[in-house]
């Protein structure tokens, strides 16, 4: 019985202490009142968001900041609505959803806080350490077949993909497949593997020399090789990295994005600023990703 | 006394009978809630794209034929496996395993059962498709045979649970008589033990069958997902796409109440009458032998 006391007590104490925890200190913490800041979207920016947003919390104990994935459309459509205060996006706004948004008087500005380059991986045992975007777009649509005909061994060529559901399928439809044309139709040969998870691709490459994929930089471990692409026939063979990613030699990166309605002001004007220093863009670093600056 | 005891009756029996009838009403819900999600899937794509052998939904190709295949083949491959093997181990277990040797067994099947799929999955990737690659020079190790094995080994505990129950429930006076006859032990268990636990056995083949058709999570990670048209012989060494890998991998992304949602819950549906047609089949299996050993015994 007496236990039992003890124990609803206990009970109490901790919900009411967690209850009123967050207003007392932040009347206490600082001169400035709580802040919210709600951040939504992107599955890829998701981790780097949450890090952020972890990091910066804790130096700023007074401002608390609620991250969700869930997609970059889902992010766009509630920044649309008015329901976020920062959408991050893996892709650029569409002129559609702009003009949804002038519609109910919001104005999205574009913010890019971060790069993703898309590694195109080989076994090791795979002989071929360069190619170029239209040979990596021939070999997806089913052109080429045999490693052979690109001066490999004498190996059938299995291709790997993420799934269609993926943002960085898509992306590597329209930038690679299609060299970026929009009249393009090509599509991924039939017998392209779908596989539905970036490890999915990586274990298959690992053990298969007939196989390439492609997947995310900071996913690729250091055991797998990277091919050096060019963007055009005699053009030079560049191997993705943070340095050629950010001056553009590298063909196959992406910007990431955060939007917000209007300029930013006062703390979400802080915060993205904060994103875009040094201290932040290291985390990026440190996940994989490539730094803007 | 007597009134509140009949109430009580009363009150069972009631209970008992509606969660009877509840698997009814919830078939019967699920199939409703299918057809009103899938059946926009017949104005929005064409009869003859919809049974088309192309499966690219960001571009609207909408052909369900691969899917369809794949998953058949890969059922059919799981079948080839699960029914010799389980039913052989039902019949080792039951009829000729020591006492010491069934106790370790039937325990062990059971723990192969509750093996979660997602982990058979990752030893399909890591070790099994490695394997049959280059065992069989394949140009991948990720296709319906690895599926068909793996789902051959989630199968396989099913068949052996209900099979090994039937041939327990066979009177000891047939193994009996049969041997009083002078039948060898393998005449006895082909002839006489094996047909008269015949319609448990087929109820565990077709459990088995419908377990093999409806795993998702293995078939996703080792068939490679190639949504090929899957026709020949041949397909079995080849990367396949099944219903259900289809609907698991795509069901996440897709928005509410479009055209590629609509599909996908048209697949549920050809997955719910493919597994309704199994069920049928092996019902009416079991209810032609129960008649005829009714008119033989009469």
């Amino acid at each position: 019985m007496n236990r039992n006391i003890l124990l609803t007590t206990m009970l109490v104490a901790v919900v009411f202490m967690s209850s009123c925890g967050p207003a007392s200190s932040a009347e206490t913490a600082s001169d400035s009142p709580a802040a919210y800041i709600e951040n939504k979207g992107s599955d890829t920016i998701v981790n780097l968001a949450l890090a952020w947003a972890e990091q910066y919390q804790s130096d700023h104990p007074n401002i608390r900041i609620s991250v969700t994935g869930g997609g970059s459309g889902t992010g766009i459509a509630a920044l649309v609505n008015g329901t976020v205060d920062i959408a991050n996006a893996s892709r650029k706004i569409k002129q559609e959803e702009i003009d949804q948004a002038k519609a109910n008087g919001i104005d999205p500005v574009e913010h890019i806080i971060a790069r993703d380059a898309i590694a195109v991986i080989v076994n090791p045992e795979n002989p071929i350490t360069q190619l170029t975007l239209k040979q990596i777009s021939d070999i997806y649509s089913g052109k080429i077949v045999n490693w052979k005909e690109i001066g490999g061994e004498d190996r059938p060529i299995v291709r790997l993909s993420r799934e269609t559901n993926s943002g960085t399928h898509v992306y590597f439809l329209e930038t690679v497949l299609r060299l970026g044309s929009k009249e393009d139709k090509t599509l991924f040969s039939m017998d392209t593997l779908l596989l539905p998870s970036s490890e999915g691709i990586i274990a298959e490459v690992r053990q298969n020399p007939n196989a390439i994929g492609y997947d995310g930089l900071g996913y690729v471990p250091k055991d797998l090789k990277k091919i050096a692409i060019a963007k055009e026939d005699g053009g030079a063979y560049i191997l993705p990295s943070i340095e050629t990613v950010n001056d553009k030699t590298y063909a196959i990166a992406r910007d990431l994005y955060m939007y917000t309605n209007g300029q930013p002001q006062g703390i979400i004007k802080e915060y993205l600023d904060w994103i875009l220093s040094s201290e932040a863009q290291q985390i990026v670093a440190d996940l994989g990703f490539v730094p803007v600056k | 006394m007597e009134k509140s005891l009949n109430w009580r009756e009363f009150i069972i029996t009631r209970l008992i009978k509606a969660s009877g009838y509840s698997a009814i009403l919830f078939v019967a819900l699920i199939f409703f809630f299918l057809v009103r999600e899938g059946v926009p899937a017949f104005a929005e794509v064409e009869l003859k794209s919809l049974f088309n052998i192309r499966w690219y939904p960001i571009e609207e190709y909408f052909g369900i034929l691969p899917l369809i295949t794949g998953s058949l083949i890969v059922t059919i491959g799981a079948t080839f496996i699960a029914v010799p093997f389980g039913i052989g181990t039902a019949v080792y277990i039951s009829e000729i395993a020591p006492r010491w040797m069934r106790e370790i067994l039937k325990p062990l099947v059971e723990l192969l059962g509750g093996l979660p799929s997602v982990v058979l999955g990752f030893l399909g990737i890591l070790v099994l498709s490695p394997f049959i690659r280059v065992f069989l020079d394949l140009p991948t190790g990720l296709t319906a045979l690895t599926g068909s094995i793996l789902l051959g080994g989630i199968a396989v505990p099913t068949v052996v649970s209900v099979a090994e129950d039937a041939l327990d429930a066979v009177p000891r006076a047939y193994r009996e008589g049969a041997w009083a006859l002078g039948a060898t032990r393998w005449q006895t268990i082909w002839r006489v033990t094996l047909p008269a636990a015949k319609s448990g056995v087929l109820t565990g083949v077709m459990l088995g069958i419908g377990r093999a058709i409806g795993e998702t999570m293995t078939v996703m990670m080792v068939t490679g997902n190639a949504p090929v048209l899957a026709l020949k012989l041949a397909s079995i060494i080849s990367p396949v796409r099944t219903m259900t890998a289809t609907i698991a991998a795509e069901m996440g992304e897709v928005a509410n109440g479009s055209t590629h949602y609509h599909v996908l819950f048209f697949i549920g549906i050809v997955l719910f009458l493919i597994s309704l047609g199994v069920n049928i089949a092996a019902s009416s299996v079991v209810f032609r032998a129960k008649k005829r050993a009714e008119r033989i015994l009469s």
